[in-house]
């Protein structure tokens, strides 16, 4: 073959190539907005079933499931069944990405929601972005989310920035004579954590609080006991720990009860909302008094909300109390999802990330959810919570009726 | 910086040094004497909590006394593990082999473990697990003083195993030369599979110590094994000293950089000791050039 000849067959081959790729491009990358009658409507899910995140991935799981299992027996959405697509992401940023490319390109589902965590939604939305999928989440509130500018993305649940503002406010709103002399702050480098600890800090030090401690360790940590050895030498009369999972927490409860060290105030960003999965680990007694930020929990009297913890007892056993605040998250995801295909009339991603934005308000078992222009739940009430014997019970802010008071000191380790 | 938080830091990277080395042990052991890379080590040390969980809370057997039952049914896990897969490896590729099925049998046993207790993370529980006595000014765990006792007991017994019987002499044989030793009457293939039983039982001691220090699922071992594997890396791969020493250096300079500097810094500093202790011997402190070989 002469070089004219050679030129014509590679430009054949990259034209029929790229025609290949763009006809790819169209059929597997736009969603479907119309479903055939009697066909389910797929919901494609990457969730940690593995990993650093697998207890909150199977709560997550069982939040979606709940939702799925309700809006079933009430007709399906828009008449068609919902099925779960669920595929697991081991915790990795990199798996999520696979995970949602070949949840749209080859399994072709119709929606896309969140997986857990602000690690792992940030890019589980830039990837379903690439196809023009909203993505609908409730566990990423983490700023460094929010400004990387997508318009697909909303999480339907509190901006975890300012979660710890009631418990600070708390602290700094406490008589002189009962308000602690010294914090301790000591968080993991996580995006859902990291951004809360100095919104609490600037606020407890205006009180005239001393900081004592403060400490940032890198998320791959294993070993936390000299980092909580740390904590309880500088013998702090709160601690403020920065904390995404179970282990986390037990670890840092365990060395300071080893240590003979009992803050009288302890709350750690996330795992002591993990009902059964973070009292069965440290035990009631040791759980007693620890205090968690969030925005849901099982006794909530939202819209909603006792009759899905009624359907996760009777699905999944346990008590209110015992009830993980991920399932409400990944329920409220699928809450705001039905609204807006019934709202829109269909299953068109466009359509939906167009009515997510038009400012509607809208509900869900955390409460009321609006959407700013980057996505964020601007309406969600931050409150805290903390374990009180067996139960698990609202006590900020306490100007809410809905608040116990709370248990100050807290009891030592064990008691 | 607080001066008995230093003095913790130390005892704490010496006695959980101790434990990490004695899982590392059984690492290093199948390394040197069958040229394998367990992958699968950081699930069976998981594998033996899991068992002692099962012991402690489905039976009320103690955590301690529970090691009767789970150090002899890993090392029958061990054997047939090795009988069914690691013997049929043959030829210049076993080592890379190594990796990929014993990477296979670990995501198998993950699997196993995952549907038998669900994903919800568990701890041991025990009174010692918890309580601790004053020493140095400082309160010391009592689980991570139990801990070390342990494996100070298991590990000596391993080394009078190696260094005081007719069978130890068959596996040094081994580990220096596998054709050598046939040739001098030593059954290898026998040798081999008792050494991956034992690389494998002790990880239920480790397993038990491990679960009882820290929540744990089956999820927790990917965590381990890359822990256990640059213990091995730079004790020396096959050296079962070296496996002691790095432990305890690892987790001790660890401790140290995060009471004295601060956390972040701890990882770095010990990855830049490994980097540099690799570009001055790059078989490890008591590795030899011949066993990074395979």
């Amino acid at each position: 073959m002469n070089r004219k000849g050679r030129y014509l067959r590679a430009a054949g081959v990259t034209s029929v190539a790229l025609a290949s790729l763009a006809m790819m491009a169209t059929s597997s990358g736009a969603s479907s907005s119309t479903i055939a009658k009697g066909k389910p409507v797929v919901i494609g899910i990457s969730l940690s079933l593995s990993g650093d995140f697998s207890a909150d991935g199977l709560a997550f799981k069982q939040g979606y499931q709940l939702w799925a299992d309700t809006v079933n027996k009430n007709g399906g959405l828009l008449g068609h069944q919902v099925k779960l697509d669920i595929v697991s992401d081991a915790s990795s940023p990199a798996q999520v990405v696979t995970n949602y490319q070949k949840l749209i390109s080859l399994d072709h589902v119709n929606l896309t929601v969140g997986p857990f965590s602000s690690l792992l939604s940030l890019p589980a939305a830039r990837a379903v972005d690439r196809y023009g999928y909203a993505m609908v989440e409730g566990a990423g509130g983490a700023p460094s989310v929010f400004q990387a500018g997508l318009t697909n993305l909303f999480d339907v649940s509190m901006p975890v920035k300012d979660a710890l503002v009631p418990f600070a406010k708390w602290i700094a709103s406490l008589p002189a004579n009962k308000r602690p002399k010294s914090v301790a702050y000591v968080t993991t480098n996580d995006a859902f954590t990291e951004p809360q600890i100095p919104v609490a800090k600037a606020i407890i030090s205006a009180a005239g609080v001393k900081t004592k401690y403060y400490s940032v360790f890198p998320a791959e940590t294993t070993d936390y006991t000299p980092i909580a050895d740390a904590v309880a030498a500088a013998k702090a009369q709160v601690v403020v720990l920065g904390s995404v999972d179970v282990p986390t927490v037990s670890a840092f409860m365990q060395a300071f009860e080893q240590a003979h060290y009992n803050p009288q105030a302890f709350i750690a960003t996330g795992g002591p909302d993990q009902g059964t999965a973070f009292s069965s680990v440290v035990g009631l007694k040791n759980a007693n008094g620890v205090m968690v930020p969030n925005a849901w929990y099982g006794s909530a009297t939202t819209p909603g909300s006792q009759a899905m913890v009624a359907a996760y007892i009777k699905k999944y056993g346990g008590t209110a109390a015992t009830v993980s605040a991920d399932v409400a998250e990944a329920y409220s995801v699928g809450q705001v999802i039905n609204q807006a295909v019934v709202a829109t009339k269909g299953f068109d991603n466009k359509k939906i990330i167009a009515y997510l934005h038009s400012g509607v308000t809208l509900t869900s078992v955390q409460g009321g959810v609006k959407f700013d222009k980057l996505g964020e739940n601007n309406t969600a009430t931050a409150f805290t919570f903390q374990w009180q014997g067996s139960k698990f019970v609202q006590v900020n802010p306490t100007a809410d009726k809905a608040s116990k008071p709370i248990l100050y000191p807290k009891p030592v380790w064990g008691s | 910086m607080n001066s008995s938080a230093l003095i913790h830091a130390l005892l704490d990277g010496v006695l959980t040094g101790s434990v990490y080395a004695l899982m590392a042990t059984g690492l290093t052991l199948i390394f040197g004497v069958m040229n394998i890379i367990n992958i699968a080590q950081g699930i069976l040390v998981i594998l033996g909590a899991y068992l002692s969980y099962t012991l402690s809370v489905h039976f009320g057997i103690d955590l301690f006394v529970g090691l009767i039952i789970t150090i002899p049914t890993l090392f029958v896990v061990g054997v047939v593990v090795e009988r069914l897969f690691m013997a049929r490896l043959k030829g210049p590729e076993r080592t890379s082999m190594s990796i990929l099925v014993t990477y296979a049998i670990s995501l198998i046993i993950e699997g196993a473990l995952n549907m038998i207790y669900s994903i919800n993370i568990v701890q041991l529980k025990a009174w010692y697990v918890d309580k601790s006595f004053p020493i140095f000014g400082v309160y010391l765990p009592y689980i991570y003083l139990f801990g070390f006792i342990l494996a100070v007991a298991l590990l000596a017994s391993l080394y009078v195993m190696l260094y005081r019987t007719r069978f130890g002499a068959s596996i040094r044989a081994s580990l220096a030369d596998q054709v050598a030793a046939a040739l001098v009457g030593i059954n290898v293939k026998r040798v081999s599979t008792i050494c991956f039983g034992l690389g494998i039982a002790v990880t239920a001691a480790g397993g038990m110590v491990y679960g009882a220090t820290n929540a744990f699922n089956a999820s927790t071992s990917y965590d381990l094994i890359s822990r256990l594997l640059t213990i091995i890396v730079l004790g020396g791969m096959g050296s079962l000293g070296g496996a002691l020493l790095a432990a305890i250096l690892m987790v001790t300079l660890g401790d140290v950089v995060a009471v004295v500097w601060s956390p972040i810094w701890s990882s770095p500093t010990f990855f830049f000791v490994l980097v540099i202790v690799l570009s001055l011997r790059p078989q490890g402190l008591f590795g030899k050039q011949s066993a990074r070989v395979a």
